[in-house]
C-alpha cells in the first residue's frame, strides 16, 4: 500500500473564512431546523452585504432537518447554488465544513459558500433523536440504559480516570473556567458563576459524570461564509486565513475503549503544513460535549502528552486571560448544544477572536487559533475527529 | 453483595398497578439474529468464516477483510469489565423507572469489547461471565454476571428484569392429575412459589397422588378443567390477578395417525386439550397478566407451553396429535407477539418421548416427568424462551434447523423418527 501523504499537501493560499453569525440560542424553542438554518443564513448574507444570489455553494449540517437534506432547503430558501453539500458529522461539522468549502473555493467550483448548522430542540427531540441516532446505537447500546452520550462518556470518562490518575477536580477546572468565560459572552445559555465546589457537589447523572460535565441541548444556529481572499477585501470582511486541517474517520477501530482520536493520526501533518507549533497558538477551541474529550485533544493535538492533561489543566489558567485561553465563549458546556451547531460553535467563536471582534471577554493579541472537532458517538465512540488552524489578520 | 429480595406483601386493591414499559424495541434485521440465539439463553456473536474476525454490533460485513459470510456463532463467556457508569437519568421510561441502573464495557476473550448490563456483584475491573437473554421488550440483550456465584445472586435488580424466576411468585399448573403435573408443582415449590395453583379436573374423581400433591408446600388445589370454557372463566375471575406464571401441563395424546382411525372423536379430543385448551386459557388469563408484567416483586412474567416436539415436524405414529400440537405451536407463537409490550415471555419447552402411559411403548431414551419438570424451572430461573428437554428433543431440533425438509423426509420413512 502506498503510504498517504506521500505527495505534498496544498495549503489553503487565498482562501479565508469571514462573517462568523451566532443566533441566539434557546433551551427550547416549536420552530423547526429550517427556521434556524434560514435566520443565520439571512443574518450571513446582510452582514457580508451580498445577496442570497451571491451565494453559489451552500455546506449543510443539521439533525432535525429530517425529511429534508441541504437538497430540500435550496427550494425552501431560494438558493440556485453550483456547489452544495450535506455534512453529518456533528461535532466534527465545523471544520470539515471549513475545509470542504475552502477546497471548493480554492479550486473554483464555487466563489461564495455559506456554511450553516442549526438544529431545532422541541420538547421531545432530545429523546427522539437519541433512540434513532445509528444502527449500532439502536442495536447495542441504546437498549443498555438509554442514557446516551451521558453513558458513553461515563464509560469514557471512568476508564480515563482509573487509567491515568484523574480526578474529578481536574475536570472541574475545564468546566469552571469555561463558565468564567460564558459569563461575558452574551449568548451562553448559563448566565451563573460556577465554583469547584459546586460542580463537585453536582447531581449525578452518569457515574463519574454529574451535571456540570454535561451539555444542555438547546436549539440555535451558526454560520460562517468561506471566500477567496479577493472577495473578503472587495467586501471589506475581516479575514482569517487557514493553514492547516486534519479530519479523520473511525481511528483506532481495535482500541478496546476510547482514549485518543484521529487527531493523534495525523498530528504531525497538522502542524507541519502550517509550519508553526502548539507554543505558537493564542487560542484553543476544543470540542467540549464533556470534559473529558477535551482533555484528549489537549494531548492527541500535541499540547501535551498522553496521559499528563490533569498536569496540564492544574498548571494553566484556562480563562480568556489566563495562560492558555481555552474554550473562550464558555464552549458548549456553558453556551448550550444546538445539535450539530455544536461543531460550528468553537469554529465561529475563533474567527471572531483572532478578527478582534469577540463578543464576550477578548483574548489579547489572539492571532493564532486551533478549532478542533469531536463527533458521532455511533456506538461506544465518537468516530469524526478534525482540527484546523487559524490565523487572523495579525498574525 | 446482592440482598434477598422479600416476598412481598399483600397488594392493596386500592393502589393502582403500575404498567409495564419496555427498554428499547427496535432493532435491525441482522441483530435479531443475536435475539433468536438470547432467546435460547445461547451467546453468540458474528463471526467471519473468511478471516476467523469476531465482530459486534451485528453488522452486514466484516470490518477486517469485507466479506459477507458473517455467521452467528457460540462464543467463550468470560471477560473482564474495563469501564463502567451508573446510570442515574435516562429519557426511556423504563429504565427512568428503574434507575440506578449499571453498564459498562467488557472486554471479551473472545477478543472484542461490548457494552452490556452489569450485575451488581460484579467487582470494579473484575472479571465476568457474560449472558444472552432477552429483556422486557423480548430482545436480545447482554449482561455481565460475577464470574463466581455470590450470594442471592439471582435477586439483582437488573438480573431480574431478564428472568422469569418463580421465587416469590404465584404459578399456576393447569393439569394436577399427572405425575407432570405433580413433578412441576413441586419444581416450583421448591424453587420459592409464594403460591402453586394446581388445577384438577372433575375434582370428585380420585387420582394418583392426590394426597403428596396437597402436601406439598403452598400447593392450592382447584377446579380446573381446560376442555371446558366456564371452567377456565370461572378460575379466572378467581384467581386471574394473581397469576404470575402459567404452566401448562394439561395434555391430551394418543398414538395413531389419520388413516387408521375411524373419525375424529380421539382428533376433536387432542384438539380440545392441545389447541382450544391453550386458547381458552389465553383468553381467560392472558389479559390480566398482560396487564401486570410490571408488578412489582411478583409480577406477571412466563407463560409455559410444554409442546412435543413432533410439533414441530409431523410424526405419523402419533400423527394426529402431532397435528394438535402445530397448531398449539403455532398458536404459542400468536401469543408471543400479543404479549410483546407487557413483558411477559412466552417459554415453549420442547420434549422427546415423556415417559407417562400413553407412551409406555416408545423406547428410551425419555424425559421423566422430574426431569422436564426441573429443566422448566431452570429455564424460568434463566429466563429463556425456547428449551429442549431430553436427548430425542435435543438431536430432532439440530435436525430441524439443519434443514426442516430433510427432517420431515426422515420422520416419514416407514421407520421414522
Amino acid at each position: 500500500m502506498t503510504r498517504r501523504g506521500k505527495a505534498a499537501r496544498q495549503g489553503y493560499d487565498g482562501v479565508v473564512a469571514a462573517v462568523p453569525i451566532t443566533i441566539p440560542y434557546q433551551r427550547y424553542s416549536p420552530e423547526p431546523a429550517h427556521w434556524w438554518i434560514a435566520r443565520a443564513l439571512g443574518d450571513l448574507v446582510r452582514t457580508a452585504g451580498i445577496t442570497p444570489q451571491d451565494v453559489d455553494g451552500f455546506c449543510v449540517s443539521s439533525f432535525t432537518l429530517f425529511p429534508d437534506t441541504a437538497v430540500g432547503l435550496t427550494q425552501h430558501l431560494g438558493l440556485t447554488p453550483r456547489w452544495l453539500d450535506h455534512i453529518p458529522m456533528g461535532g466534527a461539522s465545523g471544520v470539515v465544513s471549513l475545509r470542504r468549502a475552502a477546497r471548493a473555493v480554492q479550486a473554483g467550483d464555487a466563489e461564495m459558500v455559506a456554511c450553516v448548522s442549526g438544529d431545532a430542540n422541541h420538547v421531545d427531540s432530545f429523546r427522539r433523536m437519541l433512540s434513532s441516532f445509528s444502527r449500532f446505537a439502536q442495536d447495542a447500546s441504546y437498549p443498555y440504559g438509554s442514557g446516551g452520550p451521558n453513558a458513553s462518556f461515563g464509560l469514557m470518562t471512568d476508564h480515563y480516570m482509573k487509567t491515568y490518575g484523574v480526578t474529578r477536580e481536574d475536570f472541574g477546572r475545564i468546566c469552571v473556567a469555561q463558565r468564567e468565560n460564558a459569563l461575558s459572552f452574551p449568548h451562553a445559555l448559563m448566565k451563573k458563576p460556577l465554583s469547584l465546589e459546586q460542580y463537585i457537589a453536582a447531581r449525578p447523572i452518569s457515574d463519574p459524570i454529574a451535571l456540570f460535565d454535561c451539555v444542555m441541548p438547546c436549539a440555535g444556529a451558526e454560520a460562517f461564509l468561506v471566500m477567496s481572499e479577493t472577495a473578503a477585501r472587495d467586501l471589506d470582511l475581516p479575514a482569517v486565513r487557514i493553514l492547516s486541517t486534519i479530519e479523520r474517520h473511525n481511528a483506532f477501530p481495535d482500541d478496546p475503549i476510547q482514549m485518543r482520536g484521529g487527531w493523534e493520526m495525523d498530528r504531525e501533518e497538522f502542524w507541519a503544513l502550517a509550519e508553526v507549533t502548539p507554543g505558537d497558538v493564542d487560542l484553543l477551541e476544543t470540542y467540549d460535549d464533556y470534559p473529558v474529550i477535551s482533555m484528549m485533544q489537549f494531548e492527541d493535538l500535541g499540547f501535551c502528552k498522553k496521559g499528563e492533561s490533569a498536569d496540564f489543566v492544574r498548571s494553566h489558567d484556562l480563562t480568556n486571560g489566563g495562560s492558555f485561553p481555552h474554550n473562550t465563549s464558555g464552549g458548549q458546556l456553558s453556551v448550550g448544544q444546538a445539535g450539530a451547531a455544536g461543531g460550528y460553535l468553537g469554529m465561529v467563536e475563533a474567527l471572531r477572536q483572532v478578527t478582534g471582534t469577540a463578543l464576550g471577554n477578548q483574548v489579547e493579541d489572539a492571532n493564532l487559533a486551533i478549532v478542533s472537532g469531536f463527533g458521532m458517538i455511533n456506538y461506544d465512540r465518537g468516530l469524526c475527529s478534525g482540527a484546523a488552524i487559524l490565523a487572523g489578520p495579525g498574525a | 453483595m446482592t440482598e434477598a429480595i422479600q416476598r412481598p406483601r399483600r397488594k392493596d386493591p386500592q393502589k393502582r398497578t403500575v404498567l409495564p414499559t419496555l427498554p428499547p424495541t427496535s432493532r435491525s434485521r441482522k441483530a435479531l439474529g443475536f435475539t433468536a440465539a438470547a432467546a435460547a439463553g445461547r451467546f453468540v456473536l458474528q463471526k467471519c468464516d473468511d478471516c476467523g474476525a469476531v465482530t459486534y454490533p451485528p453488522r452486514e460485513a466484516c470490518p477486517k477483510c469485507l466479506s459477507m459470510a458473517l455467521n452467528w456463532r457460540d462464543m467463550p463467556d468470560g471477560g473482564r469489565l474495563i469501564a463502567e457508569t451508573t446510570i442515574q437519568t435516562s429519557t426511556n421510561v423504563y429504565f427512568r423507572e428503574r434507575t440506578p441502573w449499571r453498564t459498562g464495557t467488557i472486554e471479551l476473550d473472545a477478543g472484542i469489547t461490548v457494552l452490556a448490563h452489569i450485575h451488581g456483584d460484579v467487582a470494579q475491573s473484575g472479571r465476568v461471565r457474560m449472558i444472552a437473554r432477552t429483556d422486557k421488550s423480548g430482545q436480545g440483550v447482554l449482561m455481565a454476571l460475577p464470574e463466581q456465584e455470590t450470594a442471592n445472586m439471582a435477586d439483582d435488580k437488573q438480573l431480574r428484569e431478564l428472568t422469569c424466576d418463580p421465587k416469590h411468585r404465584r404459578v399456576l399448573v393447569t393439569d394436577g392429575r399427572t405425575a407432570l403435573g405433580q413433578a412441576m408443582a413441586n419444581a416450583v415449590s421448591a424453587a420459592g412459589a409464594s403460591t402453586v395453583f394446581v388445577g384438577i379436573a372433575e375434582t370428585w374423581r380420585p387420582y394418583a397422588g392426590a394426597d403428596e400433591l396437597a402436601a406439598i408446600p403452598n400447593v392450592e388445589v382447584m377446579a380446573l378443567d381446560v376442555t371446558d370454557s366456564i371452567s377456565v372463566k370461572e378460575l379466572a375471575s378467581e384467581i386471574g390477578g394473581k397469576v404470575d406464571i402459567l404452566i401448562n401441563t394439561a395434555e391430551h395424546i394418543r398414538a395413531g395417525g389419520a388413516m387408521d382411525r375411524d373419525g375424529i372423536v380421539t382428533a376433536r379430543d387432542e384438539m380440545e386439550v392441545n389447541y382450544f385448551g391453550p386458547l381458552r386459557l389465553i383468553q381467560a388469563f392472558g389479559p390480566g397478566m398482560r396487564f401486570r408484567g410490571a408488578d412489582g416483586v411478583n409480577s406477571a412474567c412466563a407463560w409455559v407451553n410444554l409442546l412435543s416436539v413432533y410439533a414441530l415436524s409431523n410424526w405419523p405414529a402419533y400423527g394426529s396429535t402431532s397435528a394438535s400440537q402445530a397448531a398449539a405451536y403455532s398458536l404459542s407463537q400468536c401469543l408471543r407477539g400479543e404479549f410483546r409490550g407487557s413483558g411477559v415471555k412466552v417459554l415453549n419447552a420442547l420434549f422427546g418421548p415423556l415417559e407417562e402411559d400413553w407412551r409406555q411403548h416408545l423406547p428410551p431414551p425419555k424425559v421423566t416427568p422430574e426431569g422436564l419438570a426441573k429443566a422448566v424451572v431452570g429455564a424460568l430461573q434463566q429466563g429463556l424462551e425456547e428449551l429442549a428437554v431430553g436427548a430425542v428433543a435435543e438431536d430432532f431440533l439440530v435436525r430441524w434447523k439443519e434443514d426442516p425438509r430433510v427432517l420431515e423426509r426422515e420422520l416419514t420413512q416407514p421407520e421414522g423418527a
